[in-house]
């Protein structure tokens, strides 16, 4: 049987604002338990909410960055359920009219391809608390610091077919955000969070089949991997004669599989009614256009740019344009006027890999981008090699120092100077008599030998284009 | 003798320095003690006289408020900082708010004294005070009978000048119904006119808050301080608050006065429907044009009322959930257990209905039934008004289809529903509405309702102010008083 895969996601991107979406509360991760939830947030009495037009203005951000139809009119409803991190007994959220009504995003597949992924809706809507239950023995912890920060749910069409697709998206969701300053993507403080609707049919089928929705994803790397179990285990049901059950399923990235939390029957039954607390979002088309005026360039016409402007292959300029930091990076360097090809190869090569391996994010780079350019612009004006050039980048990674000092002390400048260069390569011939005679004889790889060992003795500073020319000169 | 003062009274008193408000504080408290009306759940003496010292030093450096050293009594469905605040329920019984409401903030600011927090129904449910934990209050002009509800302690402290006046809340006719029952003066606002932030929800988009008085003229100087938008409240309104006491002198002559034809029908008590008819005529004499107007959808408000009410509390009542504070139940099992029996166990029966009311109309498959239609006739119901306000300014009618009745004497709730069949659909059209004293039956006092158009409160009080300048019913006492 051959079948395909039809995947939905539902991001929940935590807003940057400073304070809660219904109170006054700070919104800064990592205070102390319970120091950051006002009366308001605690669900005290008598209390009521006062929607922060900081987190509409992020919302309608998002739809505008999208071509969502903003919902000029949206309401904000009860969610209710009982729960003890819900201190209320209902979350704030939108249900009937949400905010942001349908857009779409372009996301690269496989092979320079482009696909669009229809987004179906993003509502804002209040966090709630966190239970901690491994701190007290026989008790629940709750820690409502979280409770009543802003969220924008995103919900995507079923327009993806494969975890890579879903990955895709939501990187790109991932890197929107970012762009136009509505989420710091923190993926560990749990800022961007993704629930995956994963559903197979046989192929062709036009119904769609029963879903499941996969649960506490908090990596990219998870949700690929999440994805492709759930595909497998739907695979092995239908296969077996039995039938996928509607379910909420939990991934657990230690055993590395998915498991039921809750079937559709055991679903809570929310009553969902409009907040009579808070009045309705209007939203006039001046402020659309004020904020419409505001929103930065975004990664796909970066890219595009990149591309035409700079000659980037499309690849560079998508890895480089998925992540703003990143652009910003690169930009930065353009800015103190580093050639660009060589400034992206160098933040996607060297830069990205050292990051890689020691954890850290480019942000916290020690080695900023005025500093990185300057050592690609020894190697434009050929003062160093490129082989050179990864010496110095490690020891600028470790030391922080610049690119130039560390040429200047350890004397690393490039030898341009034919006379210092010629015996060298004279007294290279010499010594390798053999090597000479096979070489002359026809066997022209041995020019990388003399290449090396020219090196070797002038410690890598001499120039490779001028020891190759005055090589094929006198071993011809 | 002080307590026969009307708040304007006790104002200029206290100005002309003819008492301190520590000696008139001191009167009030004395007076609640010998009191056997339970009109209390709280007294905050010390509070009270330390509020009282206070304010007499304003006074006599000169800095006070017309408020200023005036004692009341303060409803216990409004937070206030330190004090227990239990909306007459067991679940909240341990509640000691730590915040202080917009409107236990404001009268503190203008110096007020509060005296103590007053007895209700549960979390403003019931019309009969016999939904209170804290046990039933009497009415002072018969102790068999009930004051009234939910706000049956302020309308009873105040009718017994317990207090100089006192603080209700209005989601169905809870200010207006005491009122009358107990024959004093009572305002419910435009909704959004004065601010909920602090007060125990029952229904959201119907809650409001307002004085009950002597008189139209003291609820116009509370009114003054109660009201105004506070961005606390999303619903509150941004719109001037206007001096209420103004224009309370002015002529009525030639007010259009609505009868509406509904509320004289089946249900209405003869000595009731006599004294209102008496009072109209009054308004006659006064030079007012009476004419008979058409509610036609006001049949549907009880049953509206019972849709909406319960729907927002079944929601606003979840996180009384044993959780975080108030009332818990002992040894919780496991997480069920403890919602169980704290919600069980902590709530009582009038609640647990419209809880259960509330969760089944808006559940899955009945929400269009029940909470859309609902919502529905309620636009219906404005609309009535909106048509009857095209033709005259004030309407009138009963406040209550009878006058108070015995304690234990209504056993079922629908019966009980129906006491409030005049005055909720003031509350789902958001108008305000008012009760004063028009006269009596049975020696029992009877409340003239008046419904006024969206912020007309300063018309409304100048109507009632001038048929208080024509009657003496609003300065009758109960006996020993």
């Amino acid at each position: 049987m051959v079948w395909e895969t039809v995947i939905g996601l539902e991001i929940h991107s935590q807003l940057s604002t400073k304070s809660k979406i219904f109170s006054g509360a700070s919104t800064s991760f990592g205070a102390e338990p319970n120091t950051q939830a006002c009366a308001v947030d605690l669900g005290l009495p008598g209390v009521l909410p006062v929607l922060n037009k900081e987190a509409v203005m992020m919302a309608l951000r998002f739809g505008l960055a999208v071509n969502a139809k903003i919902n000029q009119h949206s309401i904000f409803a009860r969610k209710n359920y009982f729960y003890p991190d819900l201190p209320k007994g209902y979350q704030i959220s939108q249900f009937e009219i949400p905010i942001v009504g349908q857009g779409e995003i372009e996301i690269s597949i496989a092979e320079g391809d482009t696909k669009m992924i229809g987004i179906t809706r993003a509502h804002l809507e209040e966090d709630a608390g966190k239970s901690i239950h491994d701190m007290y023995k026989d008790f629940t912890a709750i820690d409502l610091n979280r409770a009543g920060t802003p969220l924008l749910e995103i919900v995507s069409e079923p327009d993806m077919s494969n975890a890579k697709e879903a990955v895709a998206y939501a990187k790109k969701i991932h890197a929107l955000v970012q762009y136009i300053g509505i989420c710091d993507g923190n993926m560990q403080e749990g800022s961007f969070r993704c629930d995956a609707n994963v559903s197979i049919r046989k192929k062709g089928a036009k119904e769609l089949g029963t879903r499941a929705e996969l649960k506490n994803i908090n990596s990219f790397k998870f949700l690929e991997k999440a994805i492709n179990l759930e595909v497998e285990r739907q695979q092995d049901v239908l296969e077996d004669g039995e039938k996928v059950v509607q379910e909420t399923r939990l991934y657990d990235d230690m055993k590395n599989e998915t498991r039921s939390m809750r079937s559709k029957e055991e679903a809570n039954d929310y009553r969902y009614f409009p907040d009579p607390d808070l009045l309705p979002v209007d939203i006039d088309d001046a402020l659309l256009s004020q904020i419409r005026t505001t929103l930065p360039e975004l990664p796909t016409e970066k890219k595009s740019r990149y591309i035409s402007e700079f000659g980037l292959n499309s690849y560079d300029a998508e890895n480089l344009t998925s992540q703003k930091a990143f652009a910003d990076f690169f930009e930065s360097m353009l800015y103190e006027k580093a050639e660009a090809k060589l400034s992206a190869n160098w933040i996607m090569g060297e830069l990205s890999a050292a990051l890689n391996k020691n954890q850290m994010n480019i942000k916290d780079s020690p080695i900023s981008a005025k500093e990185l350019s300057g050592l690609v612009k020894r190697i434009t004006d050929e003062t160093i090699s490129g082989k050179i050039a990864k010496d110095v980048f490690m020891t600028m990674w470790e030391c922080q120092r610049s690119a130039d000092e560390i040429i200047e002390s350890q004397g690393l400048k490039q030898m341009t100077d034919i006379a210092a260069i010629e015996p060298i390569i004279d007294k290279v011939i010499a010594n390798n008599s053999t090597q000479v005679e096979q070489y002359r004889a026809g066997n022209k790889k041995l020019l990388g030998f003399f290449v090396g060992q020219v090196m070797k003795e002038t410690q890598g500073k001499a120039n490779p284009k001028q020891v190759n020319q005055l090589l094929n000169e006198k071993l011809s | 003798m002080m307590h026969k003062f009307s708040v304007a009274e006790l104002s200029k008193g206290l100005k002309n320095r003819d008492f301190s408000s520590v000696e008139l504080t001191k009167h009030y408290l004395k007076r609640i003690e010998r009191s056997d009306l339970n009109a209390f759940i709280t007294v905050t003496e010390d509070l009270a006289l330390s509020q009282a010292r206070e304010a007499d030093s304003r006074l006599t450096k000169g800095n006070a408020n017309v408020l200023t050293g005036i004692p009341y009594a303060h409803k216990d469905i409004f937070c206030t900082k330190g004090i227990k605040t239990s909306a007459g329920s067991k679940i909240l019984d341990p509640f000691i708010s730590p915040y202080d409401a917009t409107l236990s903030y404001k009268l503190n600011t203008e110096g007020m004294v509060m005296l103590g927090k007053t007895n209700m129904d549960e979390l403003a449910m019931g019309s009969s005070n016999e939904n209170s934990y804290y046990g039933p209050v009497n009415n002072p002009w018969d102790k068999k009978r009930v004051p009234g509800g939910s706000s049956g302690g302020s309308a009873a402290a105040v009718a017994a000048r317990l207090s100089a006046f006192a603080t209700g809340t209005d989601t169905g006719g809870s200010i207006r119904q005491p009122a009358s029952l107990c024959g004093i003066t009572g305002l419910k606002p435009t909704y959004g006119r004065v601010s909920r932030y602090g007060m125990i929800a029952y229904a959201s988009s119907l809650d409001q808050a307002g004085p009950i008085t002597q008189s139209a003229e003291d609820a116009a100087l509370v009114l003054n301080t109660m009201a105004g938008f506070d961005d606390k409240d999303s619903t509150s309104m941004n719109k001037d608050v206007p001096d209420y006491t103004e224009n309370l002198n002015n002529s009525i002559k030639g007010l259009k006065i609505g009868i509406p034809k509904e509320y004289f029908s089946e249900g209405l008590d003869d000595g009731v429907a006599k004294v209102i008819l008496q009072s109209i005529k009054e308004f006659e004499s006064m030079g007012a044009i009476v004419e008979e107007v058409s509610l036609p959808n006001s049949a549907y408000a009880v049953p509206t009322y019972y849709i909406v009410a319960p729907c927002e509390c079944s929601s606003n009542l979840s996180r009384l959930d044993g959780v975080r504070y108030g009332y818990r139940c002992d040894d919780p099992k496991d997480l069920n257990d403890l919602y169980l029996r704290s919600r069980s166990e902590g709530f009582g029966e009038e609640v647990k209905r419209r809880i259960m009311i509330g969760t089944y109309a808006l559940s899955a498959g009945y929400y269009d039934a029940y909470y859309l239609k609902a919502q529905k006739v309620r636009q219906l119901i404005s609309e009535d008004f909106k048509k009857a306000f095209q033709r005259v300014d004030v309407i009138m009618g009963p406040v209550s289809p009878t006058t108070a009745f015995e304690l234990d004497a209504i056993k079922d709730s629908v019966s009980m529903y129906m006491a409030d069949i005049y005055t909720l659909s003031v509350n789902l059209a958001g108008l305000p509405g008012m009760s004063i004293p028009a006269g009596f039956s049975n020696n029992l006092p009877v409340g003239l309702q008046m419904i006024g158009n969206y912020w007309s409160e300063e018309v409304l009080l100048n109507v009632a102010h001038q048929f208080q300048t024509q009657t003496d019913w609003h300065v009758h006492l109960p006996e020993n008083t």
